[in-house]
């Protein structure tokens, strides 16, 4: 390795790194600065862990594959029994096992 | 310390263990790509150190390779990371009490699960303390940046995550999570129309926007419900199931 940056290279992650800050503040300070949250804002900030995350889940389980979709079916139900953990380990034991067997 | 400082701590490092255990392949795929599509391990350890946030950091690199044009990197980085947006002003009425530099330290840290869990805290009635947030934060930031140095001297040792199982441990994360936030009002309908959303939007205008859009139509959902004037929009004390 000759170099350990490259001036281009540095540029985009040292803006990408403000963008991202900014995101990360920016909710805060905008929400704050309302005098008075109206009901219907509270009720859709309320709604945002849901609702983000589930955009996180669900594009993954449709068109990850049958074997995604099934171990997350299986780590569906598993969720509402288990622990954070627990689950993450019936998800991961599942998949290895159907993957073994489905070749 | 105050056993409650020590209680805290120990809470933060709990959660910031089964976090860091999810993510840590994602910390190792991210070393491994980056170097894999032409950046150093200084720059890879860099971008971890300063975005320190996984799923942008995966998109920039990737579009590093592409040679696209470094705007478009940066436009896909933010729209990528906008959904911190929503989370900074949902957890608002939890860190307000802290001071500004407190909350300009600890909103670096705002990532997914360090929201969620912020949610979750306070959700249980819990008052959410600056040792709190930085202890969290900090479990999934050190060992996020050590993974990503690993990865990147490792290369592409993990040539097929699937081949060892870690491609689901993300997402089923994310869906425990989701499930962690069950007795909130219109949840389902929200969860629903967020996922329907988001698939929609995978197939029909492509990735990383899917997110935001999908994140929007379960935000609408939810604005747009009849609220309950009896009852206050966040059940706040209630017990949340499912967690030590």
């Amino acid at each position: 390795m000759d170099t350990m940056f490259h001036a281009h290279t540095l540029l985009i992650i040292a803006v990408g790194a403000v963008a991202t800050y900014l995101t990360r503040v920016g909710g805060y300070i905008f929400i704050t600065r309302m005098k008075r949250i109206p009901p219907r804002a509270e009720a859709a900030l309320n709604a945002v862990p849901a609702a983000v995350l589930a955009t996180l889940v669900a594009p993954a389980a449709v068109t990850g594959g049958f074997d995604v979709s099934l171990t997350m079916a299986v780590a569906l139900l598993a969720g509402f029994r288990l622990t954070l953990l627990p689950m993450l380990g019936v998800g991961w034991v599942f998949v290895m096992i159907l993957r073994h067997v489905i070749g | 310390m105050t056993p409650a400082t020590k209680e805290e701590i120990r809470d933060a490092l709990r959660r910031g263990i089964a976090v860091g255990i999810a993510a840590a392949p994602f910390a190792v795929l991210f070393g491994a790509v980056a170097i894999d599509n032409g950046l150093t391990l200084a720059e890879a350890t860099l971008m971890s150190a300063t975005l320190y946030a996984g799923a942008s950091q995966l998109v920039g690199v990737e579009l590093f390779n592409h040679n696209v044009a470094p705007w478009l990197v940066i436009l896909s980085i933010f729209a990528v990371n906008f959904r911190h947006v929503l989370y900074s002003a949902a957890i608002a009425p939890h860190i307000r009490h802290l001071t500004f530099w407190q909350k300009a330290t600890s909103l670096f840290f705002l990532t997914d699960p360090q929201f969620a869990e912020t949610e979750r805290r306070a959700d249980a009635g819990i008052r959410v303390s600056y040792v709190w947030s930085m202890v969290l934060g900090l479990s999934v930031y050190v060992p996020w940046l050590c993974l990503t140095v690993v990865g990147g001297l490792l290369g592409n040792l993990i040539g097929d995550p699937r081949a060892i199982g870690i491609d689901v441990l993300l997402p089923i994360y994310f869906m425990g999570l989701v499930l962690g936030f069950r007795s909130r009002v219109n949840w389902l309908p929200v969860v629903i129309a967020s996922s329907a959303g988001s698939i929609l939007a995978l197939h029909f205008v492509g990735s990383p926007w899917h997110v935001s859009l999908g994140a929007l139509a379960g935000i609408l959902v939810a604005a747009l419900m009849p609220i309950d004037h009896n009852e206050p929009a966040a059940p706040v004390g209630e017990p949340v199931r499912g967690e030590a």
